[in-house]
């Protein structure tokens, strides 16, 4: 009688208050990946901003790893219905992935919340490399393919890999030929790069810019549609009549199942806790880009990528098709 | 330079960041003294704590609890035989015997004496070499890495006792089978995960050492009753070393230092391959009759991996500071923390913000000495823990190793790997298999397979590389040197025969 009356009231309430307009009152962040990485830093710098503002009181974090990601997402999905206030953080990778069949769910199986931050790829050369611009790279590529040699943080078929063919592809070359080199993290590629054993380097934006102020490498390219307002002096690839606009994002994923006035809630927190004093300040210190889809829009520009990505990948086998 | 330290001097002595490097230290040995939970916990969980102070002092702070946490995890190695950081597992191999015999002060006392002076070493070649050091680290291509994981192989005998020389073959191959689980770097294929998402990573080196040491250990407690461990003398002369014991380990402590500072400035290798190539070198170049002390409790097989590993984390931040490339991930770590204080590390760090630069060197110093003095009179109450009746000691035992592994991933996955992975290794130990070699085999055999691939797809599939530059040719000239003294010696042995 107790429970009914309790499943009465909570109708009730979530009737009686309009949608769109409340702010959660308590956030379990799930992180896929143990403490210290690219996600459980957004998770946390998100929370901070939530608790530091005053704007949700109750904030928890829980790092899953395993799989990729994929431990998380299974868990998020067999236990959706003890999960009502849980965002799990995730990134471009979790397309790639899911892509590749590392794990069988992908972002359909979940609830797109909003995505929040975006880093920008770039292709990056020691500063005393003759190569100036992405022709340099080009005619180098079609002079001989194995002189421009591309180091990159992650698997061969990441995306640090992926971007780069597309790169080659939209500018004629053969993305086939193109010769990358794993290595394990960005900050190894980046010594690769320097000790001069590869000519280029594929990476995000945000591990190289401190690097490039220091004067150590320049870049070349960066995969945004316009230039960015803190590097106005570096060039897009766009503007250099290849318009392949690429951001790995980070974003928010609910569990499936859940009433719409509670993801309705969830959007909102995030809207809300993104126009804070206190996010500008984690912001600028972390210097994240904001890129803020929410709901249907989010899905879309998942599905756009997941397209873009998928086709390019059939096209290097690195899917069967 | 003078100027300079005088400047890291300036900044390091005021109350505050003297109270913070302590607070560093003491922060960090706690959590460094918990299995599984190392330097990059540690760090991470203290970087929002920094963030109220000025970059100088945060990063004082942070250097202090990387130090301490490197500490701290050998105190857990030696007492417990449960590894607290990858970085100390090799301490285990000496310490835990020498403490398990009934000299556990004397263990940890001779941990802080070689790695305060490990420390100290390194941060003097620091202050002295940093300009020609970012050189140094940018010399090194996949190439040279391959050839320096195959060098630590070639070590492999330095790791068995007389006589079992083909068992720890054979568990060093079983080691370099074990590292090829998980995803393959260079062709993005998964080996060897039997179709379940939780191998994709592969296998963690920590619960691999967790699982063949510090729970295979506590099993075998249980199943030989006869494992006595003896009574442990905790007088005050039991913590001093005599003159002869320190004169025996002053020249491994020497070369430990220079060999772990120069491992922990290439960005690709770090902590890890330090000690275990210091133990090594040191097991190589021992006498005969030291030889035999090595796994049993030698004195120089605990200094050994015990300096280098704290001088590589010194070496370690010369690619931090002067490149601003992290080469582990704990440097990753405080380079995100040094990009949030809104400091550019570079070749142009010292030049621009030289009270950062030298500041952190100093500390460095200063963060050695603080745990010398912070570690010394805590020894014989640390120690005591081994006097816990054993009914109390094993399940403990058993419950920081499993929470250690734990504490890393939560994942229930790794739990059970981690009892499979003991029971095998419960089985092998009865057969009288070596466990070491299993740990270099595995440590070795994930970097020596990426770069060997890198090294190959570079050069275009030729073998030149071997050749092609003098770095290469000199790694190349000291493998065949260490392959082939023995076998030289042992002909002219016959020969004379």
């Amino acid at each position: 009688m107790r429970r009914l009356l309790r499943v009465v009231l909570l109708a009730w309430v979530s009737i009686a208050l309009p949608a769109g307009a409340d702010i959660l009152p308590e956030v379990h962040f799930l992180i896929p990946a143990g403490p210290g990485g690219g996600w459980d830093g957004t998770a946390r710098g998100v929370g901070e901003a939530m608790t530091k503002s005053g704007l949700v009181k109750n904030v928890s974090y829980e790092n899953l790893s395993g799989g990729g990601g994929g431990r998380a997402i299974a868990k998020l999905i067999e236990t959706a219905d003890r999960q009502p206030y849980t965002l799990m953080v995730n990134s471009t990778p979790m397309v790639v992935r899911s892509l590749q069949k590392i794990f069988p769910q992908s972002f359909r199986d979940l609830e797109p919340i909003a995505s929040v931050i975006a880093d920008y790829s770039c292709f990056v050369v020691k500063d005393t490399s003759p190569i100036k611009s992405w022709s340099d790279v080009i005619d180098a590529f079609n002079k001989n393919p194995r002189s421009v040699k591309v180091a990159g943080g992650s698997v061969r078929g990441s995306t640090d890999h992926i971007i780069f063919a597309r790169a080659i592809e939209m500018s004629g070359g053969d993305p086939f030929k193109v010769i990358y080199i794993p290595y394990d993290g960005g900050g190894k590629a980046m010594a690769g790069l320097l000790t001069g054993e590869t000519q280029v380097l594929s990476t995000g934006l945000s591990e190289t810019i401190d690097m490039m102020r220091s004067g150590q490498v320049r870049i070349i390219a960066v995969t945004a549609n316009e230039r960015l307002p803190e590097i106005p002096d570096v060039p897009t690839l766009a503007e250099q009549g290849h318009p392949l606009e690429f951001a790995n994002w980070r974003g928010f994923f609910a569990a499936p199942g859940l009433a719409q006035s509670r993801y309705a809630a969830m959007r909102e927190t995030i809207t809300a806790v993104l126009a804070t004093p206190e996010f500008e300040t984690i912001r600028a210190r972390n210097g994240w880009t904001v890129l803020h889809h929410e709901g249907k829009d989010f899905y879309q520009f998942l599905e756009h990528q997941e397209s873009e990505i998928g086709t390019l990948m059939r096209q290097l086998g690195f899917l069967r098709p | 330079m003078i100027d300079g330290l005088l400047i890291g001097l300036q900044t390091v002595f005021t109350l505050t960041n003297i109270v913070l490097v302590f607070a560093g230290c003491a922060i960090g040995t706690v959590i460094g003294m918990i299995p599984g939970l190392g330097p990059i916990t540690a760090i991470a969980l203290m970087i929002p704590v920094t963030y109220g102070f000025d970059p100088a002092s945060g990063m004082i702070l942070l250097a202090g609890v990387y130090y301490g946490a490197v500490f701290g995890g050998s105190t857990s190695s030696i007492l417990i035989n449960a590894p607290g950081v990858a970085g100390t597992v090799a301490t285990a191999f000496d310490g835990y015997p020498m403490a398990r015999d009934g000299a556990p002060g004397k263990a940890l006392a001779i941990a802080a004496y070689a790695s305060f002076t490990g420390g100290t070493l390194a941060a003097i070649f620091l202050v002295l070499l940093a300009p020609f050091l970012a050189d140094l680290s940018l010399g090194f291509q996949s190439a040279d890495y391959f050839l320096l994981m195959v060098l630590g192989l070639s070590l492999v005998s330095a790791f068995s006792g007389q006589g079992e020389y083909l068992r720890a073959l054979a568990m060093t191959c079983f080691g370099l089978m074990l590292s090829t689980v998980g995803t393959d770097l260079s062709a993005g294929v998964q080996r060897f995960t039997f179709g379940r998402m939780d191998l994709i990573d592969g296998i963690s080196f920590l619960l691999l050492a967790m699982g063949t040491f510090a729970l295979a250990e506590a099993i075998m407690m249980v199943l030989d009753r006869s494992r006595q461990t003896k009574p442990i003398e905790l007088t005050g002369s039991s913590l001093a070393l005599s003159r002869a014991e320190v004169k025996a380990m002053a020249p491994t402590v020497g070369r430990s230092s220079i060999l772990g500072f120069l491992t922990g400035v290439l960005p690709g290798a770090g902590a890890t391959i330090a000690s275990f190539l210091a133990y090594g070198m040191e097991r190589s170049l021992a006498s005969p009759a030291d030889k035999a002390q090595f796994g049993k409790g030698s004195l120089k097989g605990l200094a050994a991996p015990e300096t280098a590993n704290n001088a590589a984390c010194t070496g370690s931040f010369v690619p931090l500071l002067t490149l601003g490339i992290p080469g582990s991930g704990t440097t990753a770590v405080l380079l995100g923390a040094l990009v949030a204080y809104g400091i550019q590390p570079g070749p142009r760090l010292f030049i621009d913000e030289p009270a950062i630069f030298w500041s952190v060197i100093v500390s460095m110093y200063f963060g050695n000495l603080f745990l010398l003095v912070l570690n010394l009179p805590l020894i014989p109450y640390i120690a005591r823990l081994l006097s816990v009746p054993r009914q109390y000691l094993v399940p403990m035992i058993m419950f920081f190793s499993l929470m250690g592994v734990y504490l890393v991933s939560f994942n229930t996955f790794d739990l059970k790997l981690m009892v499979v992975v003991a029971a095998v290794a419960v089985g092998l130990r009865i057969l009288a298999f070596p466990m070491a070699p299993l740990l270099l085999g595995f440590i070795l055999g994930g970097m020596l397979e990426d770069n060997l691939r890198r090294a190959m797809t570079l050069s275009d599939g030729s073998w030149s590389f071997l050749w092609a530059r003098p770095v290469t040719l000199c790694l190349v000239a000291i493998i065949g040197i260490v392959l082939l003294v023995p076998l030289v010696r042992t002909a002219v042995g016959w020969w004379r025969r």
